[in-house]
């Protein structure tokens, strides 16, 4: 478990960053927190030839307010973005999602953007990046752009950074006041999950007056019910209607099989958690 | 009269060896870097059968800091190693070759064809992917009913089959019991079933590592090991050195759980390495080679039928098992399915056994000893089937358990598979354990809840298990055919200052050793539990013994430094005589301490360890050392036992399971060390949860190990885990003067069934009487909605992480 060799980079801007992978080509790599790039590349998966370590780029880390969106730099962690007021405030389903990610040494090197770059679509961060519209920034060598979140994910391990572009940070619309529960479905604490559901809220009264749901591990890329937050809207939210308006869940859904979990069981589950998690983020 | 020191043994005292261990302050074997090493990296079969029909090693050859690159035949020309298989269950079986390194074909993906030698580990891995190996494949044999199956393809061609023995044992001619048929044919009742004891991986945290030195005539090999002394007697004999040539070393060693009783082709071939260069050669695994190359555990499909009379009275047993061995045999090989042989009859009086065994071949990594080897297969089977008896009896299954067992004041008591349990008390740990557990408040629950047909229901699991450990009364072994005795050895060294070492032939890997054996000799020698080092793993220091498994270590190897240290006493007792002028018959040893009877003379055994050491004024005759060995060879087995309780809440709607309360009272003899017996306890309970629900090494139907990483095959943390609540019951061995029982395995083998019963019993209502393990909620879930016991069976492909990147990365290669 000895990565192959490779030549190793830490500049300390995204200018530089950006040169570096023009210059190093195809076969660089960007290093964040580690936690995904660094078993590939020991399980000798990929063997890039340039790591180019953002780690010493300040300018990616952190939470700032821009008016209506809370912006999150991609190299911030997961702990970070979990203790986070703005993130807590405007974002609560991002840092609901959060807490379940891992275990503590991995959240405090794991980063958000590299959680988004990796696209597993195991990982919790997707569905909540979904279901909050965020967008991501991207600077490559043409310039900074702006893509969101539903053009960015575009398959399993697949976004639509090339391989110069740096993902600069993320803009999460704010969601002031809304209320929100990420529901995560594993066999042991420390796994990915087998499916997960992000539900985020705005209610008025007993009624449910926005939704944003978010599948995780339901498709290659991460799914938004939007059958599901159609039956929501505008209804009381009582039991028999957040149940009827989970049985959409699976709609639009083409999970993957594996040892955990075959299609029909991954649909059922999606279905129940979507429930619990409409349910639970009702009740604040 | 001054008052006693409160004596060692009972106290829950924190381990001497943990300060080190927690602080890395000590060497593991991969630490150790000695002048002029080179490292070695082992490539791979990718495939699980194939001929090997070309391997060019040229371009390897000329990598940066390459030294060497071996094939098998370079390091065995003569295709005559193998790796020893010490226990041949029969006459006749078949017990093909094992290489250092494959020859000619590969048995299964992750056996090692070629080896790089270079100047860093690093270095050596790079030059690993320029190997050019040709394969031929070859039809892959999966599965044991594929394997025996009229027609299979063969793993091993020219032995004509790919069953290895057939080991049966049938009370009706052991003349312990009746004939099982007739019983079957003629009971009330009788219950059948087919129960998969899934494959695991023994999982231990330090990855195994192997350094050796060839630079001097006594050749020095370290080893992550939990059997140095086996190993130097092995290696020797496997490799033809001279064993007073060999001196094997395993120094603290992270965990082995039955996965480090090995002696492997990488140890081997490091040695033949080593001395082909004439340089010290190191080889440590990666966790990925750990989980397709280090050996697995348990993987059986087990036929029992049970029957009885309506009132409950158990009348015959019978057992059919099959037993994939994988690829090869390792050192106990089909040993282990035999040792389950007498543990089936668990602790019950069952007039009428019979047990059949076949062990068999598949392309896959060879299975061998893991935590509790036999015994916990044997205890899941017995205690399942009981639960499923009483179902059909419409019995409390804890009735039908306390109607079969066998009483208190019936021990010694001779099993039907021929074994003499020489003490128990079944009645009182079941008492303590249901009152711990509120037995009847959550039958009670469990009821409200099915009427109400709550979505969350609750299962009651019942486990009331003994096992035997200690291994082992060597002529038992003998009679088993087993290679080896089962004796322990242990010497005390009285030093001029009055410090005592102490020599063990039992190899600590993380269990505590030097805490327990130091607390025993304080009590016996009465010196300070700081004044006594404990000295093992070296087969320099500690030239005889037989290692740690098997539960033995205290059993076997502590009785052993108790021996040694009544002859310590014996000969101070001859100096303290002749130093205080009065008659050894006099004299009463307290405390340290030689006292004239009736009189406040006396002499501390420091005082007579410097006085033999300066040996001015010793009796006539008398050595001038107090220095003792004994070797204790154990009558009998000893028979730890235990109720154990599980509450476990399973979601109906997904599936999902969790253990609500878990209580176990133990009955494990006499304690050394409580602190020590909880530590067992935990890991125990956690390894045979983990059976349960957990762990599962799954292949594809290429023989690939799909469950190749921690992401996916499952071990569980504490957060999965309840907080359990553990007790003992005191019923003291007869078969030992400590009157202990061993406590390594117990919470492994009781735990599994009684977690799969609580599951059965919380969904049983809803038509479920089996659920295949580990029970994954996919499996709950299909039983529940869909009556299918083997549901989602073994799936081809790992889920999420760092699975889900191997796939979605092999998919893009
Ligand atoms: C034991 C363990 C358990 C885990 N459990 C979970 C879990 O339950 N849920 C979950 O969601 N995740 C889990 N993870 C993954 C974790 O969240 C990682 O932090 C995350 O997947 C990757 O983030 P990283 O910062 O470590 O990225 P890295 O590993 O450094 O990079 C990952 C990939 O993204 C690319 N990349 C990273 N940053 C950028 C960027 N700014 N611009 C362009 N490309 C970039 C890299 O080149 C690489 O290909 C787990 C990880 C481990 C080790």
């Amino acid at each position: 478990m000895i990565p192959a060799p490779f030549d190793y980079v830490a500049p300390s801007t995204v200018d530089e960053a950006v040169r570096a992978l023009a210059d190093a080509g195809e076969d660089a790599k960007v290093l964040a927190g580690g936690q995904s790039l660094l078993p590939v590349l020991r399980m000798r998966l990929a063997a890039p030839t340039t790591v180019v370590d953002l780690g010493k780029i300040g300018e990616l880390k952190g939470v700032r307010d821009e008016g209506d969106a809370v912006v999150i730099g991609a190299m911030t962690t997961h702990y970070d973005v979990q203790r986070d007021p703005l993130v807590h405030d405007h974002a609560l389903l991002l840092a609901r999602a959060t807490d379940t990610v891992a275990d503590p040494q991995v959240r405090h090197r794991g980063t958000f953007g590299g959680s988004l770059a990796h696209a597993d679509p195991a990982g919790d961060l997707l569905a909540p990046a979904l279901a909050l519209d965020a967008e991501m920034v991207i600077q490559g060598t043409g310039g900074r752009r702006t893509v969101s979140a539903a053009e960015f994910f575009q398959d399993f391990f697949t976004t639509s950074l090339a391989p110069e572009d740096i993902l600069v940070e993320v803009r999460v619309p704010k969601h002031t006041g809304w209320t929100a529960h990420y529901e995560k479905f594993n066999r042991v604490a420390q796994a990915w999950s087998m499916v997960a559901v992000a539900a985020t809220v705005r209610a008025e009264g007993g009624t449910v007056a926005e939704a944003r749901i978010g599948l995780t591990n339901m498709a290659s890329i991460p799914v938004r019910a939007t059958a599901v937050e159609q039956a929501l809207v505008g209804r009381s939210a009582d039991a028999e209607t957040i149940r009827a308006a989970a049985e959409h869940a699976a709609e639009g859904t083409s999970p993957t099989v594996d040892g955990n979990a075959d299609v029909e069981y991954r649909q059922h589950l999606a279905k129940v958690l979507t429930g619990r998690a409409v349910e639970a983020a009702m009740a604040g | 009269m001054t008052a006693m020191a409160e004596p060692e043994v009972g106290r829950a005292r924190v381990r001497k060896e943990d300060e080190r261990l927690i602080t890395g302050r000590t060497r593991w074997t991969d630490n150790i870097t000695l002048p002029g090493m080179v490292h070695m990296a082992l490539l791979r079969s990718p495939t699980a059968h194939a001929r090997i029909t070309a391997m060019d090693t040229s371009a390897a050859k000329e990598m940066p800091g390459v030294i060497a690159v071996y094939t098998g035949d370079d390091l065995d020309p003569g295709g005559e190693v193998g790796m020893p298989n010490a226990w041949p269950i029969t006459p006749d079986q078949k017990t093909p070759r094992r290489p250092m390194l494959a020859q000619g074909t590969v048995n299964f993906a992750g056996e090692a064809v070629a080896a790089v030698i270079a100047r860093s580990a690093a270095e050596a891995e790079d030059a690993l992917a320029e190997i050019d190996v040709d394969y031929e494949d070859l039809p892959v044999v999966l599965g044991l009913d594929n394997a025996v199956a009229d027609g299979a393809p063969l793993v091993h061609e020219d032995m004509g089959t790919n069953k290895s023995a057939e080991w049966i044992f049938d009370s009706s001619q052991a003349g312990s019991g009746g004939d099982v048929q007739q019983a079957i044919s003629s009971s009330d009742v009788v219950v059948t079933r087919r129960f998969r004891q899934q494959r695991l991986v023994p999982a231990f945290m330090e990855p195994r590592s192997v350094v050796v030195d060839p630079t001097a005539p006594q050749l020095t090999m370290w080893s992550a090991t939990q059997v140095p002394h086996i190993l130097k007697t092995m290696v020797a004999m496997t490799l033809g050195l001279p064993e007073h040539h060999v001196r094997v070393i395993a120094p603290d060693v992270g965990g082995g759980f039955g996965g480090k009783l090995a002696v492997t082709p990488e140890e081997c071939a490091a040695v033949v390495v080593a001395q082909k260069l004439g340089k010290p050669v190191k080889w440590t695994e990666s966790r990925s080679e750990t989980m397709v190359s280090a050996h697995h555990g348990r993987d059986q499909m087990q036929d029992i039928t049970i029957s009885a009379s309506r009132d409950g009275t158990i009348t015959g047993l019978k057992v059919d098992l099959l037993a994939d061995m994988g690829a090869y045999l390792g050192i106990v090989g089909g040993g282990v399915p035999v040792l389950g042989a007498f543990m089936f009859n668990a602790i019950y009086k069952i007039p009428a056994y019979r047990f059949s065994c076949t062990t068999v071949f598949t392309n896959t990594t060879l299975t061998d000893a893991y935590r509790g080897a036999g015994r916990p297969e044997a205890t899941f089977a017995i205690e399942r089937i009981m639960d499923e008896l009483a179902a059909e009896l419409g019995m409390d299954p804890m009735q039908l358990r306390e109607k079969n067992w066998i009483a208190h004041d019936e021990f010694p008591y001779t099993t039907v598979s021929t074994l003499t349990y020489d003490s128990g008390n079944y009645e009182a740990a079941t008492a303590k354990a249901m009152q711990l557990f509120d037995y009847d408040g959550l039958r009670r629950e469990q009821a409200e809840r099915r009427d109400r047909g709550d979505r969350v229901q609750l299962g009651i699991g019942i486990s009331t298990f003994t096992e035997m450990c200690g291994l082992a009364p060597s002529r038992v072994l003998g009679s088993l055919d087993y290679g080896a005795g089962g004796w322990e050895h242990a010497a005390i060294r009285m030093l001029p200052t009055g410090k005592v070492e102490v020599v063990t032939g039992a190899s600590p890997h993380g269990q505590g050793h030097e805490t327990a054996w130091s607390q025993i000799v304080a009590d016996q020698l009465g010196v300070g539990f700081d004044d006594i080092e404990i000295l093992h793993g070296d087969t320099q220091s500690s030239h005889k013994g037989l290692d740690t498994y098997g539960s033995r270590s205290l059993t076997v190897g502590g009785i052993a430094v108790v021996k040694a240290a009544e002859k310590v006493i014996a000969k101070a007792r001859k100096v303290a005589a002749h130093l205080m002028e009065a008659s050894e018959d006099d004299l009463e040893f307290a405390d340290g301490k030689f006292t004239v009877r009736g009189t406040d003379t006396s002499t501390a055994i420091q005082d007579i360890a410097l006085a033999v050491f300066a040996a001015h004024d010793l009796p006539d005759g008398v050595e001038p050392t107090l220095d003792s060995e004994a070797v204790f060879d154990p009558e009998n087995f000893s028979f730890p036992h235990g109720t154990h309780l599980c509450a476990t809440e399973v979601d109906t709607e997904t599936g999902q399971v969790r253990l609500r309360s878990y209580v176990c009272v133990d009955d494990i003899g006499k304690v050394i060390n409580p602190l020590i017996v909880e530590g067992q306890m935990h890991g125990g309970l956690a390894q045979g949860i983990a059976q349960a629900l957990y762990e599962e090494a799954v292949y594809d139907e290429f023989g690939t190990l799909t469950s190749g990483t921690f992401a996916d095959y499952l071990v569980p943390s504490a957060m999965d885990l309840p907080s359990f609540t553990t007790d003992r019951t005191e019923t003291a061995a007869t078969s030992n003067p400590l009157g202990v029982k061993g406590v390594g395995e117990a919470g492994t083998i009781a735990s599994t069934p009684a977690v799969v019963n609580a599951v059965v019993d919380a969904v049983r209502h809803r038509g479920v009487n089996d659920i295949e393990m580990p029970l994954s909620p996919m499996r709950v879930w299909r039983a529940v909605h869909k009556g299918d016991t083997a549901a989602g069976g073994p799936g081809a492909e790992a889920g999420g992480g760092l699975g889900s990147i191997d796939s979605a990365h092999g998919g893009a290669q």
